[in-house]
């Protein structure tokens, strides 16, 4: 059989993924997220009196912790199975990531495992981060200057 | 090619699993159940070797031989370097054969202990294979913790160790005939559709079984392939229907067998070296000594998938090999 034609017969019994009811899971749970976190720098800002530029700080911070806690306790990969996108993106699927290879690798030691692989899925977010964070700020002056 | 074999029988067999197959349908069938996953070991590694370690003693009792009885050893699994089966093995008395065609690495070592059981090279040979879903998690996929959602054609790597004795004494199960498969690259190149980058080796080695032995399929009372998943199931029927116009009657995958697929967090089924060894041994075994099915045709299919080929873009070649099954009469 040639490769296209089996191709077509794989297609017909390979099942669609239900895309728009993942997306809107994701809207939802992202929203929420968004929520929490202003929540938190409300917090932060008016019952701790911090700065709200600090209390965002405090916000990230807050979450990553809780999500790499989630994780270690086991929790957190059912979570985001559940609410993909909504976890994932967020600093909450960042921190998982990491945390997740931490936990993984430990075992073949603190340099060799765990420094080693620890951002092994999180070290694309780092690289691409930067990258296009130069890449705009670039574009931004080119634009400023003209 | 074909082998075919006057004096070689499974005389007995051992199959310990993890806690998702004592979740499924077969679970009484099995010898030992964990219901963790680390089964008293620190690393997955460990714990998979363990799994062969349980499979092999549990065979030995069974059988009420010792290790000093053993000729060979025919191990394989999917780690790298084969590390269960190595680690496994370490400092045993008999010698020791690591054989790797992934999930369709039983069906491999069947083969070739029979080879040697027929032509009088060993009286003696276990014939092992194992697979931990964390293991190849690690190896293949991503970190265990992170999970991750997968696509619904994705398969469930089983965790398992299972064990046979093979020898010429006319005992237990006859391995009547074997095919070693060629490797067919199908065109796929989906890490999570194994199913599809599988069913034409399983095709392939079917109809040459069929045509060096010049059979029918009705000849089987049950055509078993090894790890397809429940799409992969319905390709390969429809793939032999068109290509070789064969109606694959009496047909079931192991991987859609072993598990509860719509109640289970699997996917599309089960797969793993250790997936179609665990049903036959457990379940398909138990039905032939009641005499329930007479001739079965086990078709153990591996996707030979390297995570550097698939990164660069390639497709994923795949290879099957079956063993020819009977009751003693």
């Amino acid at each position: 059989m040639e490769k296209k034609r089996y191709k077509d017969l794989v297609d017909k019994y390979t099942p669609k993924e239900e895309i728009f009811y993942n997306a809107i899971i994701a809207f939802i749970i992202g929203g929420i997220m968004g929520v929490l976190g202003q929540a938190l720098i409300d917090f932060y800002s008016y019952y701790l009196t911090i700065p709200t530029k600090e209390a965002t700080v405090c916000m990230i911070v807050t979450l990553i912790f809780l999500s790499c806690l989630l994780t270690s306790l086991g929790f957190f990969d059912k979570f985001v199975n559940f609410c993909k996108c909504g976890l994932i993106i967020p600093i909450t699927g960042f921190a998982h990531a990491t945390m997740s290879a931490a936990l993984e690798y430990r075992k073949e030691g603190f340099i060799t495992g765990l420094g080693a692989n620890m951002l092994k899925l999180s070290g694309a977010v780092i690289i691409f981060g930067v990258v296009s964070a130069w890449t705009f700020s670039l574009l931004r002056m080119l634009i400023g200057v003209i | 090619m074909t082998f075919k074999y006057k004096n070689v029988y499974i005389n007995c067999a051992a199959t310990v699993t993890g806690p998702y197959e004592a979740k499924g349908p077969l679970s009484k069938y099995f010898d030992k159940s964990y219901d963790d996953l680390y089964f008293g070991t620190n690393t997955w590694e460990d714990a998979e070797s363990k799994l062969i370690n349980d499979a092999v003693n549990i065979l030995l009792e069974k059988n009420g031989s010792t290790m000093f009885d053993i000729d060979l050893f025919i191990s394989g699994d999917l780690q790298n370097q084969l590390t269960a089966s190595n680690y496994a093995f370490s400092g045993q008395q008999p010698s020791f054969i690591g054989v790797y065609a992934a999930c369709a690495t039983s069906t491999l070592g069947l083969t070739i202990g029979a080879n040697m059981i027929e032509s009088k090279e060993a009286e003696k040979i276990i014939c092992t294979t194992s697979s931990h879903n964390n293991a190849a998690e690690k190896q293949f996929r991503y970190p265990v913790e992170y999970g991750g959602p997968k696509p619904k054609t994705t398969t469930f790597t089983s965790t398992g160790g299972v064990a046979a004795l093979l020898s010429s004494k006319k005992d237990g199960i006859r391995l009547e005939s074997a095919t070693l498969g060629r490797i067919i690259d199908s065109g796929e190149s989906d890490v999570y559709h194994m199913g599809a980058v599988m069913a034409p080796a399983a095709a392939d080695t079917i109809y040459k079984h069929l045509l060096d032995t010049g059979r029918s399929v009705d000849y089987y009372d049950l055509i078993l392939t090894g790890d397809l998943g429940i799409y992969g199931k319905e390709i390969l029927k429809e793939y032999m229907a068109i290509e070789y116009g064969i109606e694959l009657k009496n047909y079931d995958d192991t991987g859609v067998m072993i598990f509860d697929v719509k109640n289970q967090p699997v996917y599309a089924g089960a797969s793993g070296p250790a997936c179609a060894p665990l049903v036959t041994y457990g379940y398909i075994f138990q039905q032939m000594k009641q005499k329930k099915l007479q001739k079965v045709l086990l078709v153990a299919t591996g996707a030979l998938m390297s995570t550097s080929r698939v990164n660069e873009k390639e497709t994923i070649p795949a290879i099957a090999h079956a063993v020819s099954l009977e009751v003693l009469s």
